[in-house]
Order: structure tokens, then sequence, then C-alpha cells
């Protein structure tokens, strides 16, 4: 290898090496010590001389079923998230692909524009809009449609939607992206040799957009799995998600090495299902 | 045009009818035409085979009817042995073939082939074309072919249509359209020809006389009313070229650049007046005149069509 191609090679893992090798096993070793009141909240990794690692809080995982109950549970929001963005950012994305040229720009701004305010501060405008006394409630009583306000908040429902909400872009972008590569004049062949728009839609648009679909899917199953922020703020006391259980661990009950350990799991088993993903990827294209 | 036939745009004014069927409302993938499109249009995700059968399998035909009638088109196309395929693996004259095949393969009552052979380089585009015409006598369906290279028009049409700005100049046999040009616009696209605008100043005998610029000249034609603005139009093959004064049409001139062209040559004569014309010569009648000699050219009055101006 030449030292200019090193160099070239070299930069991006630095930066692997940096901010995610070294972090991940920073984490990973605090999730093999134990926990201790000090600071920092965990035992050394060398004691006395020796290595000093546990396996106990994979255990302690393993033993309360809270925390296999809110993975699943993180799957399932996600999962149910994923399809309802995939449902809705579809269509999106295929009209704007569709739209005539000139709009198209303005159309994907109007996808990115909610990106220049804070996640957060628009996480709360939806507690403002759906809480009980909320700018929903109010608008459907004041218009006679219901008499007691709904429960719009702190349930699935809402912690669905505030996915939905969060991660649309996620899915529309790579999903525009491929449909637009599309050569439109494939729709017309179809059409010529005797397939109506729906079969043709199933025949040949879908599956060209596969691999849009899969990176949209990817970009947000992923990040859903592990968000904090909107089961936190949207959801009820009901609502099990890891990446909640991940926060108490830490600054709740500062049990940092459980909370490594729980981490690192996460880390392990969202690797499965994107491995697949990936494998499904090769296996289409 | 070809979108109007194959259902994909609706007719401004006018009726299409195939059959005598009145295609009007008619969605695409109800019609009885297929299109070759100019890219082709191939599905990058499936094979060959599989883009063969598509219009097939719309039909909801039995699987073994496909695949024999997809082998057999495909064995017609020679790609029999590209089947497994995929349109990415293929070069350009490949998939023009598997193109053909997949619009064929449904046995359409018409065939619309939208400048099937600009995508192709130019020697085998000129293979093609024999290709294309063997197929069209095996298959006996109408084939109705746009494109932009006159040539390929004249060469490979049994009706030719001259189109302009999306109106029919002229329609008729390669040969008879060539001859007989209906007007300058037609004249000029159907190969080269040489244009003398003049006035008709009198006739006898079959033959009116028109005053050019490049003197009076002398056509065959029936009488025409004296004093019409008419345009003499003469190809340059029908030209002939002297070095002494012929005794009708004569034109002098010098000679200027020459053309050699293989089979022909083609030489550039300024006039008097500073006018060019072009004219053709074929090798087996010697070289051309280098450049600067005195020539003299003329042409027989048949030779000639007048056109309106």
């Amino acid at each position: 290898m030449t030292g200019r191609r090193l160099g070239v090679v070299a930069l991006p893992y630095t930066w692997l090496l940096l901010f995610f090798l070294a972090p991940f096993l920073i984490v990973l070793k605090i999730s093999l010590a134990h926990e201790a009141v000090s600071i920092p909240p965990y035992t050394p990794l060398f004691e006395r001389g020796g290595l000093a690692v546990t396996g106990a809080n994979y255990l302690f995982l393993l033993s309360d079923a809270l925390y296999w109950k809110a993975y699943l549970g993180a799957i399932r929001y996600a999962a149910v998230a994923t399809i309802a963005t995939l449902l809705l950012g579809y269509p999106l994305a295929y009209g704007i692909a569709r739209a005539p040229a000139r709009w198209r720009g303005m159309l994907l701004m109007l996808v990115i524009l909610p990106f220049w305010t804070s996640f957060l501060i628009r996480v709360y405008a939806w507690i403002g809009l759906l809480k009980e006394n909320g700018v929903i409630n109010h608008a459907l009583m004041s218009l006679g449609l219901i008499d007691a306000p709904l429960r719009l908040i702190n349930n699935d429902f809402s912690v669905i939607l505030g996915l939905v909400y969060a991660y649309l872009p996620f899915m529309v972008l790579p999903l525009y992206a491929q449909l637009e590569k599309l050569d439109p004049a494939l729709n017309d062949a179809a059409a010529d040799l005797g397939a109506p728009p729906a079969r043709a839609f199933w025949q040949v648009t879908l599956p060209l957009s596969l691999p849009g679909i899969v990176a949209g899917v990817l970009l947000v199953f992923i990040p859903a799995v592990g968000e904090f922020v909107i089961p936190d703020l949207l959801g009820g006391p009901n609502t099990l998600m890891i990446g909640k259980i991940l926060w108490d661990e830490f600054f709740t009950n500062r049990d940092w090495p459980v909370a490594a350990a729980l981490a690192i799991a996460m880390l392990l088993l969202l690797a499965l299902p994107m491995g697949l993903m990936r494998r499904f990827l090769r296996g289409v294209t | 045009m070809l979108r109007t036939i194959a259902g994909f745009e609706t007719p401004d004014s006018g009726a299409i009818r195939i059959d005598g069927v009145d295609m009007a409302g008619v969605p695409p993938y109800r019609r009885p035409v297929n299109i070759m499109f100019q890219s082709y249009a191939l599905f990058p995700h499936m094979s060959v085979v599989r883009n063969v059968g598509f219009g097939l399998r719309q039909e909801k035909l039995p699987r073994a009817e496909i695949e024999r009638r997809a082998g057999a088109i495909l064995d017609m196309v020679q790609m029999r042995d590209f089947a497994a395929r995929r349109p990415g693996q293929l070069s350009g004259g490949e998939r023009q073939r598997v193109a053909l095949a997949r619009a064929l393969v449904k046995e359409p009552k018409l065939l619309l082939l939208d400048e099937p052979l600009t995508a192709l380089d130019r020697k085998l585009r000129e293979e093609t074309r024999f290709e294309l015409k063997r197929i069209h006598e095996r298959v006996g369906i109408t084939f109705l072919m746009v494109t932009h290279d006159q040539e390929e028009a004249m060469s490979m049409a049994s009706c030719l249509a001259v189109m302009n700005e999306g109106r029919i100049e002229q329609i008729g046999a390669p040969e008879h359209v060539y001859e007989n040009p209906a007007n300058r616009f037609v004249a000029g696209f159907l190969g080269t020809v040489n244009l003398f605008d003049g006035k008709i100043v009198g006739g006898e005998n079959g033959m009116v006389v028109v005053d050019t610029d490049a003197g009076r000249l002398s056509v065959a034609h029936p009488p025409h009313a004296a004093g019409a603005n008419v345009v003499v139009a003469v190809r340059p093959e029908k030209l002939r070229l002297a070095a002494t004064s012929p005794s009708v049409n004569a034109m002098a001139g010098t000679m200027r650049g020459v053309a050699y062209r293989g089979e022909a040559s083609t030489g550039e004569v300024e006039l008097a007046n500073g006018r060019l014309v072009r004219v053709t010569v074929a090798n087996a009648g010697g070289a051309l005149p280098a450049s600067g000699a005195v020539v003299f050219l003329s042409f027989a009055p048949d030779a000639a069509r007048i056109l309106e101006s």
C-alpha cells in the first residue's frame, strides 16, 4: 500500500477508532466491573495485580424480566413505527419523485424543514398539541365533535405518533433517491405489455425501489429502537422501551455496570437485524 | 405520435383506429399494440427471459406456453444463450434484440419502433437494418418505425411518411417520395437537392420554362399558369457535368470543392452569380474535374421537378 492510499484509508479508520471503538471498549470495560460507591461508580479493571472482571451484570439482565421485556417493547414500537413511516413515506417519496422537476426541490425542502428546529422542542410541541387541554382536544370540543377530551398522550398512540413524526424524513429521503432514479419509461413499458397500473407497481416499481426501502427501514428502525426522548416525554407509565430503561439505570439508579451491560446487549441485538437486512439487500440487487 | 398510438397520450383531434376499432379511451395495457422504446426500457431486475415473458405473464397464460413462446422469440433474435442474463450484463446490440423480442412476443397487431437503431454504433446499425427487415418478413406484423435517419427510412420502409412539426407532409413509397417530393421540405429532408427559385415564363409540349437565378430552365411538367412563383428541384445525381456547353438547361460555373465518397463523388460548382450547386457523379463515370476548372452543368427536362414555392 502506498503512502497516499494509507493516508486516505487511515482517516476514516482513525475516526472510527477514536469515536466508536474507544467508547465501545470503555463501555465494555464498565459492563464487566462491579458497582461501587465511588467516583466513577464502578470497580477498576485491574485489582491487586490481577484482572477483575465479572459477568454478573449480564446474568442480572437475564434474571430480571424487565430488561428483555423492555427490549421486546422497543422492537415492537420501532417495528410499528417503521411500518407506519414506510406506508406514509412511500407515497410521499413517490409523489415528490414524479412531481415536475421545478417543484421537487421545494417539496424536498419541506420534508427537511423540521430539522431546522431542535428535535426536543418539536417533541415538546407535540405535548402541547396532544395533552388533555391541548390544541387538538380544544379544537375538537369547540367544534362540538366530542364532549370529553380524548386521551391522546402518554399512551402507545402518542409514542408511535412521535416516532413516526420524528423519523419520517429518514424514510422519505432514501426512498426518494431510489425512486427518482427510476426511468419512467419502465412503467410505460409495463403498461404497454399489458400490466394495469397496480400490477406495474408491484412487478416493476416496488422491486426496483427495494434498496431504498431497505435503507429507509434501517435508518428508521435502528434509532427508533434506542429512542429515549420520545417514550420519556410522550409515553405513559406502561411504555417500556430499552432506551428509557438504559437512561434510568445510568442516571436514576447510578448503576453504571448494569447500564453498560444493557448498552452492549442492545448493540449486539441491533447488529442482528442490521446484518440480516444487509444480507437480504445483497440478495435482491 | 407513437406515444399517442400506444395510448400514453391523447390526440388533440382525430381518431386512432386499429383494425377498424376506435382506440379512444382504451388504456395502453388493453391496446393490441406493443412499442419498442428508444431507451429499450428493459426491466433491470429481471433476466432476459423474464423480460420477454413479462407481457405473456400479464395475460395469465400457462407457464409452459410462456416458456415456449419466450424461447421461440429469443431463438428468432438469436438471444437464446443469453436468456438467464440481466439486461445490465448485455451490450447495446444485445439489449436491442431483447427489447425487440419483448415487444414481438405478444404478437401485436402493430409494432411501434421508436428510433430503434439510434443507440447502436454505425456498423451495427446497418447490420440491424437487414435483421429487422428479415424479422419483419417472418412475423408478418405491421411495423411503424420513427427515425430521423432518412437513409434508414428509405432503405427499410415499404411506405414512408415525412413529418414536419406533427403533420404529415407526404406519404408514399420511398421511391415515389424521393423522386416526386410534394414540397420544399420533403425535397430537402430526403437526400440532397438543388433548389432554384424562379417564375414561370411559358411552356409548350408538356414542358414549362422557368426563369431562375441560374438562367432559363425547361422542366417536364403539365401546363402551369405563367407568372407563378415556383421552385425547380434537381437532385445532385441527376445533374450532368460537361466541359462544353450542352444544348438544354446549361449552367456555366467553376468547380470548387470535391468530396470523394467511394462509390461516388460529390462536387460543388459555383455559378456565375455566386451560388453553389451540388453535383454527384458515380465513380464509373471517371474523376471529377479539379477545383478551379470551368464546367457546364445540365439536366434533362424530365430529371427535375417543379415545386410550389
